[in-house]
């Protein structure tokens, strides 16, 4: 067999193959060469083979029967086959692998190997990927292994440590004995790792952490050497004697130092002296002083050393070095809240960052600006945060949309203001708004309501120039239907009023309707919008012809509305005016907004209707919390109307008449009874108490009673007193029924029973026909 | 830190070392992840991006690019000087190292890593000494193959 071709030459010959199909028929065929010399078991060439299994590895191709043979490789004699045999093993042979667990006793035994270089591979193959139970094996070695005096090995085994620690917490105990004079090395190698032993002891345990404060005189003390001693060809960096060992006893003491007054101020000296000291000319000065800055932050410093650290970020934004500043505006960020008067004085920097043009700065410098802007700054800060919207890229519009109407609305200095923000971001980076926002603002213009008028006409004349933005037609289309009687009497106190007519309104508004621009959301919006009008504007039949154009249109939504309009203009015209009107719109704006969660049953204009799962908390927030509108509980209601005060307020008082009682349905131990009232002054109306008994034993729960009359009554539902029905007739649930019954028909009614008995559910249907002629005549 | 990628302005994959356990998939996820956007970064952007809870910290020597993940409490700019550090100790060891230095002897890149960083942690902060110690292995290499060579060409 010949020897198998070396690793150099297989990548130079892999690396002359032009297409992806010609590598990978190259590759299959090493591999069958490989695959067929390690079941021969070729110890010569096992290390070659190993090696390009590796590469071909890195390319991407598979290479996991090559994990059986790394661990051969191992347990060989040869240092170099231990050497690939290892690199394979971290490469290969993590810990999700069956096989990792077979590496336990090479490693081992290497870790007692003669030669340090061997000792050196098993211990950093250990460190890097040893997963926990060999880490559980393993660290009685490792702990035998930290007395040590050789510092080549010293500095891997501590490092291995912490990989232990990392992997097996409850093991940290036993290095503890380790860290004894871990601090009074020289050797700088084993110095850096004893310190990152440390931090991650302190950082997982506050026992250790109070344990290891005492350290905190001699962590200042190395690092004052360092920053005082000369020049050290073997550290060097630039000038800066081993920054790496710098950052990384500043970081421990940042840890030691929070929370902790003493040791804060056994460090303020030495910090102060960092801070000032470095140089700076190059980005490892930079990178100390970014680290203690942090630290400064994190600790109980003195406010002079805190204001020292902001000052320094304060230099760093204006640095010429972009990852310098970046570095800042991260920084400021983190400490804004803390120390806002302060970072407050870089404000201009900061706003100067917005221009620049990287993306990360400029996404750090939006996020800034936010968090600085306070009711004093808000016009200034405004006006280049939406300076900085019209221009960002996309990835940030909508960010950038939201901080400013958060911002807007927390410090707005006037309402005027407040809606010229939002038109301005409506305007120019409209489509990149949030969802909920249109909600939002359609709630602030509400409020504002001396300024309805300019809104009104801003937003209409913003229709005229651009439909594209959806937010924007939106809330422009609610405006107008709200408004459209302002805009078209040309009053507005702000600005010049504008001349339009309602042919013109109406124009725009249909107009959206059939452009391809709008979304089906939009279109619900204009034409509720166009409904509306017909209450505030006199050209009702064009209304009512647009209305029953879309009562066939293919958007279902689109078609429900128009025929529940249309029926608005049939049978209910004396109820289309004002108040009753502008109920319906916010029903079925709120609709709109919580669309999905809303299945809504297809509303019977004729009677049997069920108004379901519209919230009665709703209802009860749209009108501000009237407590004349009931709470319906799945109820059989009329239109609207009754939804309002008016239907109750036209009942008036209830009177008791001469109507004798009956009983309507009595089943299974539930017995109900009705008494009527004939209320005042409508005769038409017919007021039922329905009285619920339980003769059971146990009591009835979730008792639901709902009912449906013929096509010519109108029923309400009032809320029931209860929903429990006490057993052995402890008590009953009462319940009020009103029936309008303008044709005086006689008077039948289907009713429907749902409760919970002995822990089942149960349901039933009834007709009741009984009722005395004196109740419906 | 977590991990640390060499690609090539094409987005071959040069040395890849992981300082956590992933599985392969995950791996090949991040390894397209990372080569699309650092590749996509204009050429005078600051060398630092935010990629879920890590910080990605980048930096292009000639034809490679040099990627190190690390976690959100590090200091990144102290992160660019461990990849200036590496790129150091690779140049000492090559000599005026390039890109297909790295291709041909990508295990010596691997061993000079490995005696620099470990556990996702630095070990040696010292240049001469990390360079003495891989020459030491060199050495130990190659007088074991000699001596196997010699015992080889005795027997034969």
């Amino acid at each position: 067999m010949p020897a198998p071709i070396r690793l150099r030459e297989l990548i130079r010959t892999i690396r002359t193959a032009r297409t992806q199909a010609e590598e990978r028929e190259m590759i299959q065929k090493e591999c069958a060469a490989i695959r067929s010399s390690f079941r021969e078991e070729d110890n010569t060439y096992r290390c070659r083979n190993v090696a390009k299994l590796l590469y071909m590895h890195m390319l991407g191709y598979p290479a996991h029967f090559g994990q059986l043979e790394c661990l051969k490789l191992i347990a060989s004699q040869k240092f170099t086959d231990k050497r690939i045999g290892y690199l394979g093993a971290m490469l290969l042979l993590d810990e999700r692998q069956d096989v990792h667990l077979l590496m336990t006793n090479c490693i081992k035994n290497d870790l007692n190997h003669s030669t340090q270089y061997v000792q050196g591979l098993a211990l950093c193959t250990l460190g890097c990927m040893g997963s926990s139970e060999m880490c559980r094996d393993l660290a009685g070695e490792v702990e035998k292994l930290l007395k040590t005096s050789n510092s080549y090995l010293r500095k891997k085994v501590t490092l291995c440590a912490v990989h232990v620690i990392r992997k097996v917490p409850e093991l940290m105990e036993m290095f503890l004995p380790a860290t004894k004079n871990l601090l009074s090395e020289k050797n700088h190698g084993v110095l850096h790792t004893s310190v990152v032993l440390l931090t991650e002891m302190c950082e997982r345990s506050p026992d250790m952490l109070a344990h290891f404060r005492k350290l905190v005189p001699q962590l200042v003390r190395i690092l004052k050497n360092l920053i005082m001693s000369g020049y050290s060809p073997e550290h060097d960096v630039s000038g800066i004697s081993d920054p790496f060992l710098q950052v990384r006893i500043l970081r421990l003491l940042r840890i030691l130092g929070k929370g902790d007054d003493d040791s804060s101020e056994a460090m303020n000296d030495i910090l102060a002296q960092v801070a000032t000291n470095t140089e700076t000319s190059k980005n490892v000065g930079n990178a100390i002083l970014y680290e203690t800055v942090l630290t400064i932050m994190d600790i109980k410093s003195e406010s002079g050393l805190r204001v020292l650290a902001i000052n320094i970020l304060g230099r760093f934004l204006l640095n010429n070095d972009k990852n310098i500043r970046y570095v800042a505006l991260t920084s400021l960020l983190k400490t804004v809240q803390t120390d806002h008067n302060a970072v407050q004085r870089h404000r201009s920097t900061i706003v100067d960052c917005l221009k620049d043009l990287d993306v990360s700065i400029k996404r750090r410098a939006m996020e800034l600006s936010f968090a600085l802007v306070n009711g004093n700054n808000i016009r200034g800060m405004m006006k280049e945060l939406l300076y900085f919207l019209d221009s960002c890229d996309p990835e940030f519009k909508a960010d950038c949309a939201s901080g400013v109407f958060l911002a807007a609305e927390k410090y707005a200095p006037s309402k005027r203001w407040h809606i010229d923000t939002i038109m301005r971001v409506l305007t120019t980076a409209g489509s990149y708004v949030r969802d909920d926002s249109v909600p939002n603002l359609i709630q602030l213009i509400t409020n504002s309501v001396e300024m309805h008028a300019y809104t009104v006409q801003r937003l209409y004349k913003a229709l005229l120039d651009d439909i594209s933005q959806q937010p924007l037609v939106q809330v422009a289309s609610w405006c107008i239907g709200e408004y459209g009687d302002l805009l078209v009497s040309g009053q507005c106190e702000e600005e010049e009023p504008i001349q339009v007519t309602e042919d013109e309104v109406l124009d725009v508004l249909e107009g959206l309707l059939v452009s391809n621009l709008s979304t089906p959301v939009t279109r619900g919006y204009a034409l509720t919008a166009i409904m509306k009008l017909s209450t505030r504007f006199t050209s009702v039949n064009r209304i009512k012809k647009v209305v029953s154009i879309y009562g066939s249109s293919i958007d279902v939504e689109l078609q429900q509305r128009a025929v529940e309009y249309n029926a608005l203009f049939k049978k209910y015209d004396h109820m289309r005016n004002g108040f009753h009107l502008s109920l319906l719109m916010i029903i079925n704006f709120r609709f709109f907004v919580v669309l999905s969660s809303f299945k809504m049953v297809q509303v019977c204009l004729s009677c049997l209707c069920v108004v379901p799962i519209l919230q009665a908390n709703d209802l009860l927030d749209l009108l501000g919390g009237n407590d004349v509108v009931p709470v319906i509980q799945n109820t059989v209601s009329t239109k609207p109307a009754s939804a309002g005060g008016e239907l109750l307020d036209l009942l008036g008082d209830l009177s008791l008449s001469g109507i004798p009682p009956m009983t309507a349905y009595n089943k299974n131990g539930l017995k109900i009874d009705f008494t009527f009232e004939r209320a005042n002054p409508n005769p038409n109306i017919a007021v039922i108490t329905i009285h619920a008994s339980n003769s059971t034993e146990a009591d009835m729960t979730d008792f639901v009673f709902q009912a449906a009359v013929p096509k010519t009554f109108q029923l309400q539902l009032l809320s029931p007193s209860s929903n429990v029905v006490p057993a052995l007739n402890q008590g009953t649930v009462t319940q009020v029924i009103r029936v309008l019954n303008p044709q005086k028909q006689q008077l039948r009614m289907r009713i429907k029973l749902t409760y919970t008995h002995k822990g089942s559910a149960v349901q039933d249907l009834a007709e009741v026909n009984n009722f005395p002629p004196q109740s419906w005549q | 830190m977590r991990f640390l990628l060499l690609f090539s302005r094409q987005g071959k994959l040069r040395l890849q070392k992981w300082f956590t356990s992933m599985s392969d998939r995950e791996k090949k996820k991040i390894i397209r992840d990372m080569t699309t956007m650092v590749l996509a970064r204009q050429a005078r952007s600051c060398n630092f991006l935010q990629w879920k809870d890590l910080k990605i910290i980048y930096k292009r020597y000639a034809s490679l690019y040099f990627c190190l993940a690390v976690e959100s409490q590090e200091n990144e700019l102290l992160a660019l000087e461990i990849i200036h550090r590496y790129v150091e100790l690779l140049d000492k060891y090559f000599g005026n190292v390039c890109e297909l230095d790295i291709i041909f002897n990508f295990e010596k890149a691997y061993f000079i890593l490995d005696e620099f960083l470990m556990g996702g942690e630095i070990q040696e902060t010292s240049k001469q000494i990390v360079n003495r110690s891989i020459e030491a292995s060199d050495m130990l290499q190659e007088a074991v193959t000699a001596y196997l060579n010699i015992k080889f060409q005795k027997c034969t």
